[in-house]
């Protein structure tokens, strides 16, 4: 029997470089890592069971996840923070489980005030006494390596899946990077794990007929952005419909490139906004404005039932609807998981985008 | 030889049927009461369609068969439609087909309710409700129980108030508790309907149209479209005509009865058996346990065969057939 069994909640498939990442904080010999089950029904079954009704759904399915390693022998759980009411999940994630009994030690990347890198290396030390700083830092830089080469991969795949000629290649091949990936423990090795999928990435066969393809952008609240489930596989649904469709939020954004971008957002939004709007309103209003300028026929909105920050954008993106001529439209996710509402109001969307583009391009469509 | 169109609008609460011909005249028409079962509903309504044919003497072509609605996959499968549309595209075009000046669309229904803004006879924008009922038929009619009217007066007895009483317009329970409240002071009935169709306007408004801008001409339909109170009060909330057509029940049905036109594009006569009420049609819902989703199929059987299924998010559900038939 191990003494610390690890755990943390799921995001989209980036428990493979958080698990590559702790595999190398831990003891091996005192410690082993527990990947909660991919995120499905029951979890959000467990997690709405036990958490406040009225908090948001990410909310929800960390607590899910949670449930499960905790019942399969967790005692170490891991959680991140953000710039909302994520800034405050872990003290009240860690009550209530405690409440309910279980026991177990809680690890928070971001304590009240920000992250700061020496206080999480001392929780860390508290499980693994020989865990020595330099290397720990170098173990989360190349946790961020992959990361950002995982979010490149996605990326690619989002934006090529359209247009690829055997349905199911891409597909195929995301799984089968994520296989590989999952064990890759040098920096050589993930070069050439990225080097050698982007050629064969670039060998699929895509279309290139000169059909117009509708582009949807899609902003809003982050984990609904990420964790597909969550959106009900919005963005494999656009996909199916034969939609091309693009998002600016991945990890790689919110850690990298989203601070420095904040003067540039403001800039591009200042008929609108005149300071940010908390966590990623900003970017709703901003990458909307962008997408437009970009061509896009048309924008989704996400968010969780009750997020607070896409709120205050809401009706700002309203009010650049009305503006710019352009459909945008507002999806609002809580516990439900049934996708018949979701499936309907975007077929009409896209059936809408459909009609407006061939009018523009001035074919009578109702004859 | 005259061609025929079907359009079949199948709603959580109402079935809604049209046969209409090349010049998208409405020949016949059949409405009545899904009940919780879309397959019956639908054999019920296509014998009714025939049976109204007869009586006019038509032996129809059929060109064109599309379904809409909530069950439109469902039915659509069983009566072999060449075009499956959700029912905001449907809408839409069955509208514009009679008002080719339309600029916004409102639509309450038993269960949904929705917003539809038009531009140059183009869908531009559409709103509809998302997590919450209030504001619809079921509403109303929960309502019209609890006061004891049938829900088919309301609109006249709305009409006959003088002074309507304020109903909370937020949430259903609010309005429900305002309702029983101001019952129990002693407001009149007729006062209190005519407060319950504000109520119900101003609920939508204040859920669909948000942001969006309503413009003349303004047309109102689905079932709360007959209740003559809430057509009274949109016309004094938005300070504008509002229309509602004989038929504005139909207009989902009729609007896929026009696409369906579309899509035959070959011009092809459709093999359309009105005769459906004696075939066997079953559904079977299977549990695919292949992983944690536990995604939950429907297999649609004809006579014993597999003829569609619906519902899974992978190819595993695919292979679970061999196990049911």
């Amino acid at each position: 029997m191990k003494k610390y069994v690890v755990s943390f909640p799921h995001i989209g498939n980036y428990y493979i470089p958080i698990y590559n990442l702790l595999t190398k904080l831990i003891d091996k010999n005192t410690t082993t890592i527990l990947i909660p089950e991919k995120i499905s029904k029951n979890t959000i079954d467990i997690g709405a069971r036990i958490s406040p009704e009225f908090i948001c759904i990410p909310f929800k399915y960390n607590m899910g996840n949670y449930i499960d390693a905790l019942d399969r022998g967790a005692n170490v759980l891991i959680q991140a923070g953000g710039g909302c009411r994520y800034g405050y999940y872990a003290e009240i994630q860690e009550q209530i489980l405690k409440d309910m009994g279980y026991d177990f030690k809680y690890i928070t990347l971001q304590d009240p005030g920000g992250i700061d890198v020496a206080s999480v290396y001392k929780k860390f030390k508290d499980i693994n006494p020989k865990l020595k700083f330099a290397n720990f830092v170098n173990y989360f830089l190349f946790a961020m390596k992959m990361i950002n080469i995982l979010d490149k991969f996605e990326t690619y795949i989002r934006e090529h899946i359209v247009f690829e000629k055997n349905k199911g290649e891409l597909e195929s091949l995301h799984n089968d990077f994520l296989e590989e990936l999952k064990h890759v423990n040098s920096y050589r090795k993930l070069y050439e794990i990225r080097n050698r999928y982007f050629r064969i990435l670039k060998k699929v066969n895509y279309r290139e007929d000169d059909k117009k393809y509708i582009k949807i952008g899609i902003v809003g609240e982050l984990y609904t952005s990420m964790e597909p489930f969550s959106s009900l596989f919005l963005e494999k649904e656009l996909a199916n419909m034969g939609c091309f469709s693009k998002r600016y939020t991945t990890v790689t954004y919110l850690l990298f490139e989203k601070g420095k971008a904040q003067n540039k957002l403001l800039r591009r939004a200042k008929e609108y906004v005149s300071f940010p709007l908390g966590a990623d309103g900003l970017e709703s209003v901003s990458h909307t404005l962008e997408l437009i300028e970009n061509g896009y026929d048309g924008i989704i909105h996400i968010k969780p039932f009750g997020c607070t920050p896409e709120i205050n954008a809401m009706p700002i993106l309203q009010k650049i609807s009305r503006d710019k001529n352009i459909p945008i439209i507002y999806f609002t996710f809580d516990s439900q998981t049934s996708e018949t509402g979701i499936k309907t109001r975007l077929e009409a969307f896209y059936d809408m985008l459909v009609m407006r583009k061939e009018n523009y391009e001035g074919s009578d469509i109702y004859e | 030889m005259n061609k025929y169109y079907i359009g079949i609008d199948i709603g959580s609460i109402s079935t809604k049927a049209v046969i209409m011909d090349e010049d998208k005249n409405i020949i016949v028409s059949e409405y009545l009461w899904t009940e919780g079962s879309p397959i019956e509903a639908t054999k019920k309504i296509i014998s009714s369609l025939k049976k109204k044919l007869d009586e006019k003497n038509i032996t129809p072509k059929i060109y064109g068969i599309g379904t809409t609605g909530s069950a439109r996959n469902l039915v659509g499968n069983v009566v072999g439609a060449n075009i499956i549309k959700n029912e905001i595209t449907a809408h839409a075009i069955g509208t514009l087909s009679r008002y080719k000046d339309v600029r916004t669309i409102l639509e309450i229904g038993g269960q949904d309710s929705k917003i539809i803004i038009i531009n140059n006879g183009i869908v531009v924008d559409y709103a509809m409700n998302t997590l919450c009922a209030a504001g619809t038929g079921a509403f109303l009619s929960s309502q019209a129980k609890r006061l004891g009217v049938r829900i088919e007066d309301m609109g006249d007895i709305a009409l006959s108030s003088k002074n309507p009483s304020k109903i909370a317009a937020r949430c259903t329970v609010f309005a429900e508790s305002d309702l029983v409240h101001k019952a129990q002071i002693g407001h009149k009935k007729e006062d209190l309907i005519s407060g319950l169709c504000a109520s119900v306007v101003k609920n939508y408004l204040n859920n669909l149209s948000r942001g969006k801008r309503i413009e003349d001409r303004v047309v109102f339909q689905g079932g709360v479209s007959k209740n003559k109170g809430v057509v009274k009060a949109f016309e004094k909330e938005l300070n504008t005509r509002v229309y509602v057509d004989e038929n504005s029940h139909l207009m989902g049905a009729l609007g896929i009865a026009i696409l369906s036109k579309k899509a035959n594009k070959e011009d092809k006569e459709l093999n359309f058996d009105f005769d459906i009420k004696d075939i066997e049609f079953k559904t079977l819902g299977v549990e695919c346990n292949g992983c944690s989703n536990n995604c939950e199929i429907v297999y649609v059987y004809k006579n014993g065969k597999v003829i569609d299924k619906i519902g899974g998010r992978c190819e595993r559900s695919n292979m679970l057939e061999s196990k049911t038939s």
